[in-house]
C-alpha cells in the first residue's frame, strides 16, 4: 500500500470559520476595545492518507469537525490551510476541466435525504441531471441509464416519475446514493448516511454500500458517530475531537486495544446488545466548545490520566505501532 | 406481580384520519413494577411513542383511546376526568421527552419554571420550591445548581438541557416515568451519563421507569424488561437478557440480527427483506407476515399473544422455539 499513490491525501488540513466583526464592534476596538474575530478551528491540521480501495471510518461526536473534513474532502468547502491531493495531484493547483474532473470523482451521500434532495424535480430528474451537464452520458441514453442506476441501489424504475416525498426514508437515502453514483464517482464520502434510518433499513442500505464497493470499486470515507457500524464496514478507523485526530488505527486493532484515554471512553460508552445489565460508568464533563477549546491536549479537561505537560502541549499525532497513529503524551513515558 | 405500578390491559389507540383509521396502539397489554425499568423498542411508526402518549393522558384528535384499561395502582386512567388527570399527570406520573426544549419554555429562567411546577401540584412558599429546585437539580448532577437555577434553557448544552428536563420530571418524586427518546439526540458519552443518572434514580426512588427508544442497544444494558412493538403491537415481550440471547419473535429476531456488532465483521448484514407497512387500514392477519420468512396462510388470521415459556409472551403462530438451551 506504500507503493501505490493515495486516492486522497491531506496534508495538514485546516478549516476555520471566522465570524468578522461587525461595524458596531469595530467602533468599539478604534475607541480602545479588544473584541476579536471569532474563529473556530472546526478542523485542525489534519494528516491523513486513503489507499484506493479503502473504507475509512471516521468517528467523533458532534462537534468534533468530522462532517467539515468531510466537505473539505468532498470540495464542498475550501481548506484554511495546508492540501488535499487526489491520487497524488495537489487539488487547489488544479484548474477548469481537471478540476471538473475532480470534483465529479468524489462524491457525497448525506444525512438526512429530504433535505438533499430537491422537492420538486422527479427522481429521474435527480439522477440523471449530473451525468447529462456532465456529457457521461448522450440524450438519448438517458432514460436507460437512470434505469441502470436505480436498479443498482435497488430501486424499481417503474418509480423514477416519483417525487421524494413519495418514498420512504431508506428508499429516499438510495436514491441519494443512485444520485452519487450516476456521475462515476471513485470515492465517496458518507456523512452519516444510516444515522436517520431504522435499525432494519439501516441494515439493508448498509448491505447495499458494501455491495456497491465491491462492484465500482470504490472507496469511501465513511462518517459516523456510531461505532457499531463504522466497526462492521470500515478496514481503518480514524477518531476526531474537538477539531483533530486523536486515534487512527486498523479496525479490529482499534477496537481491541484502543491506545487514546479518548478512544478508550468512547469505546467503553457504547451501549452494546449484551444480555447482561449493565453499570455504566461515564467520563465525567461536557465536550467543550470549539470556539474557545482548552490549551494543550485538548481532551484534558476531561482524561483521567491528564498531567501538567497534557494542558500545556499539544501532542502530535504519531505512529505508537506499525499503521497505528495516537496523539497522546502517555505514549512518550511508556 | 401484585405490586404493579402500572398495568396496561389491551389498550387501543386510534386514529381517525380522513385516509383511514390508523391503529397507531392496537391491543397492547404489559405491567411495570416499582424499581423497574421497562424498554419499550420499536420502529418509527410502530406505535411507542402513542402508547406513552396515551398512558400520559396526551393523545389529541383525531386520536382516541378505544379499548382498554390503563391501571395505575388499580385505578383505570382511561375515561377519567381531565381535572382528576391534571392530579395524576406530572405529579405521579411524570414523562421525559426526546428533545428538552419541548419541555422547556425558552423564555423563562429555569427556576421559575421548575417552581412554577411544583406550585402547580403542592401548596408551598418560594423559597422551599427553589430549595427543592436546586436539590433535584444537584441530584441529576448539573454542577453549581445554585447559579444554573436562574439560567435560561438556552445557557445550557444539549445534555444539560436533558439533565433539566428530568430533574423537572423529579420534582413530585413520581411513582412512574415514562421517557420518550431521552437520549436519542445526544452524544454517546452524553448519552453514557445520562443512563447512569436514570439508573441511578430509578433504584433511590424506587419508581417505575418505561423507557421508549428504536435503540434497541440502549435499552439492553438499562431494562430488566423488554416489550417489542411492531405495527402497533407488542410482539414479544420477556426479561431483556432472554430476548437478546434468544428471540422468539421473527421481526425480533430479525431486528437483533441487523444490529452491526452482531455480524461478523465485513459480511453482509442479516437483513429484514422489505419495509414497515404504512400504518393505515392494516389488513387483518400478523403486520409482519410480508416480511416473514415463516410466514403461512395461519398467519393470515391475527396470532394470539401466548406465552411461549415462563414470562416469554409473543404474538406468533410460529415462533423461534427450537433452538431453546
Amino acid at each position: 500500500m506504500t507503493a501505490a499513490t493515495p486516492i486522497v491525501e491531506m496534508k495538514d488540513v485546516s478549516k476555520r470559520f471566522v465570524r468578522r466583526l461587525d461595524l458596531a464592534s469595530r467602533i468599539v476596538n478604534r475607541l480602545g476595545g479588544t473584541l476579536r474575530d471569532e474563529v473556530v478551528h472546526a478542523v485542525d491540521t489534519v494528516n491523513m492518507t486513503i489507499a484506493e480501495g479503502e473504507v475509512v471510518g471516521l468517528v467523533g461526536e458532534s462537534g468534533c469537525g468530522k462532517s467539515t473534513l468531510g466537505r473539505v474532502v468532498a470540495g464542498i468547502h475550501e481548506a484554511s490551510s495546508g492540501s488535499l491531493h487526489y491520487k497524488g495531484v495537489d487539488v487547489s493547483t488544479l484548474t477548469g476541466a481537471a478540476a471538473r474532473e475532480v470534483q465529479l470523482k468524489v462524491q457525497m451521500i448525506f444525512q438526512d435525504p429530504m433535505s438533499s434532495l430537491n422537492p420538486r424535480l422527479r427522481v429521474e430528474q435527480i439522477v440523471g441531471e449530473a451525468p447529462q451537464v456532465h456529457g457521461i452520458v448522450a440524450r438519448g441514453e438517458l432514460s436507460d441509464y437512470v434505469d441502470e442506476m436505480l436498479l443498482r441501489v435497488g430501486l424499481d424504475p417503474i418509480y423514477k416519475k416519483r417525487y421524494p416525498h413519495q418514498f420512504s426514508g431508506g428508499q429516499r437515502q438510495r436514491i441519494g446514493i443512485a444520485r452519487a453514483l450516476s456521475v462515476k464517482p471513485d470515492f465517496l464520502v458518507c456523512d452519516e448516511a444510516v444515522a436517520a434510518l431504522d435499525v432494519s433499513i439501516q441494515a439493508q442500505v448498509l448491505n447495499l454500500f458494501m455491495k456497491l464497493r465491491a462492484d465500482f470499486n470504490l472507496t469511501y470515507l465513511f462518517i459516523s458517530h456510531d461505532l457499531g457500524v463504522v466497526e462492521h464496514l470500515s478496514d481503518r478507523v480514524v477518531i476526531m475531537y474537538l477539531g483533530r485526530v486523536v486515534e487512527s488505527a486498523p479496525t479490529g486493532e482499534l477496537f481491541e486495544a484502543p491506545n487514546h484515554p479518548y478512544t478508550q471512553a468512547l469505546l467503553a460508552e457504547v451501549p452494546r446488545l449484551e444480555s447482561q445489565r449493565r453499570v455504566f460508568v461515564p467520563i465525567k464533563g461536557e465536550i467543550p466548545s470549539p470556539l474557545n477549546p482548552p490549551s494543550g491536549c485538548h481532551f484534558h479537561p476531561r482524561c483521567p490520566h491528564a498531567h501538567a505537560r497534557c494542558k500545556a502541549e499539544v501532542p502530535a499525532l504519531k505512529e505508537i505501532a506499525p499503521g497505528r497513529f495516537s496523539a497522546c503524551h502517555l505514549n512518550d513515558a511508556a | 406481580m401484585s405490586n404493579a405500578v402500572l398495568k396496561v390491559e389491551n389498550l387501543q389507540t386510534h386514529f381517525f384520519t380522513k385516509a383511514g383509521v390508523v391503529k397507531s396502539v392496537d391491543d397492547v397489554s404489559f405491567e411495570i413494577g416499582r424499581g423497574k425499568i421497562m424498554g419499550l423498542v420499536g420502529e418509527s411508526g410502530s406505535g411507542k411513542s402513542v402508547s406513552g402518549f396515551s398512558i400520559m393522558g396526551l393523545v389529541d384528535p383525531p386520536g382516541r383511546i378505544v379499548g382498554g384499561r390503563i391501571l395505575f395502582h388499580g385505578q383505570d386512567l382511561v375515561g377519567l376526568p381531565e381535572a382528576e388527570m391534571r392530579k395524576i399527570r406530572g405529579r405521579r406520573i411524570a414523562m421525559i421527552f426526546q428533545d428538552p426544549m419541548m419541555t422547556l419554555n425558552p423564555v423563562l429562567r429555569i427556576d421559575t419554571q421548575m417552581i412554577e411546577t411544583i406550585q402547580a401540584h403542592e401548596k408551598v412558599d418560594h423559597e422551599t420550591a427553589r430549595q427543592r429546585s436546586r436539590d433535584a437539580l444537584g441530584q441529576v448532577g448539573i454542577p453549581s445548581p445554585e447559579e444554573r437555577l436562574s439560567a435560561y434553557p438556552h445557557q445550557f448544552s444539549g445534555g444539560m438541557r436533558q439533565r433539566v428536563a428530568i430533574a423537572i420530571a423529579l420534582l413530585h418524586k413520581p411513582e412512574l416515568i415514562i421517557a420518550d427518546e431521552p437520549t436519542t439526540a445526544l452524544d454517546v458519552t452524553i448519552q453514557a451519563q445520562i443512563l447512569y443518572e436514570m439508573q441511578k434514580l430509578v433504584a433511590e426512588q424506587n419508581m417505575g421507569l418505561i423507557w421508549v427508544t428504536h435503540d434497541l442497544s440502549v435499552v439492553a444494558g438499562l431494562a430488566d424488561e423488554l416489550c417489542v412493538m411492531y405495527a402497533g403491537r407488542i410482539v414479544e415481550r420477556g426479561p431483556v437478557g432472554q430476548i437478546v440471547d434468544d428471540p422468539i419473535h421473527p421481526y425480533t429476531k430479525g431486528l437483533i440480527g441487523s444490529v452491526p456488532s452482531r455480524n461478523p465483521r465485513g459480511q453482509p448484514l442479516t437483513q429484514i427483506p422489505g419495509m414497515a407497512p404504512t400504518p393505515i387500514d392494516l389488513p387483518p392477519g400478523c403486520p409482519f407476515r410480508p416480511r416473514c420468512a415463516r410466514a403461512d396462510a395461519a398467519c393470515e388470521t391475527t396470532p394470539p399473544v401466548e406465552e411461549h415459556r415462563p414470562g416469554r409472551f409473543a404474538r406468533c403462530f410460529h415462533p423461534h422455539l427450537e433452538d431453546a438451551a
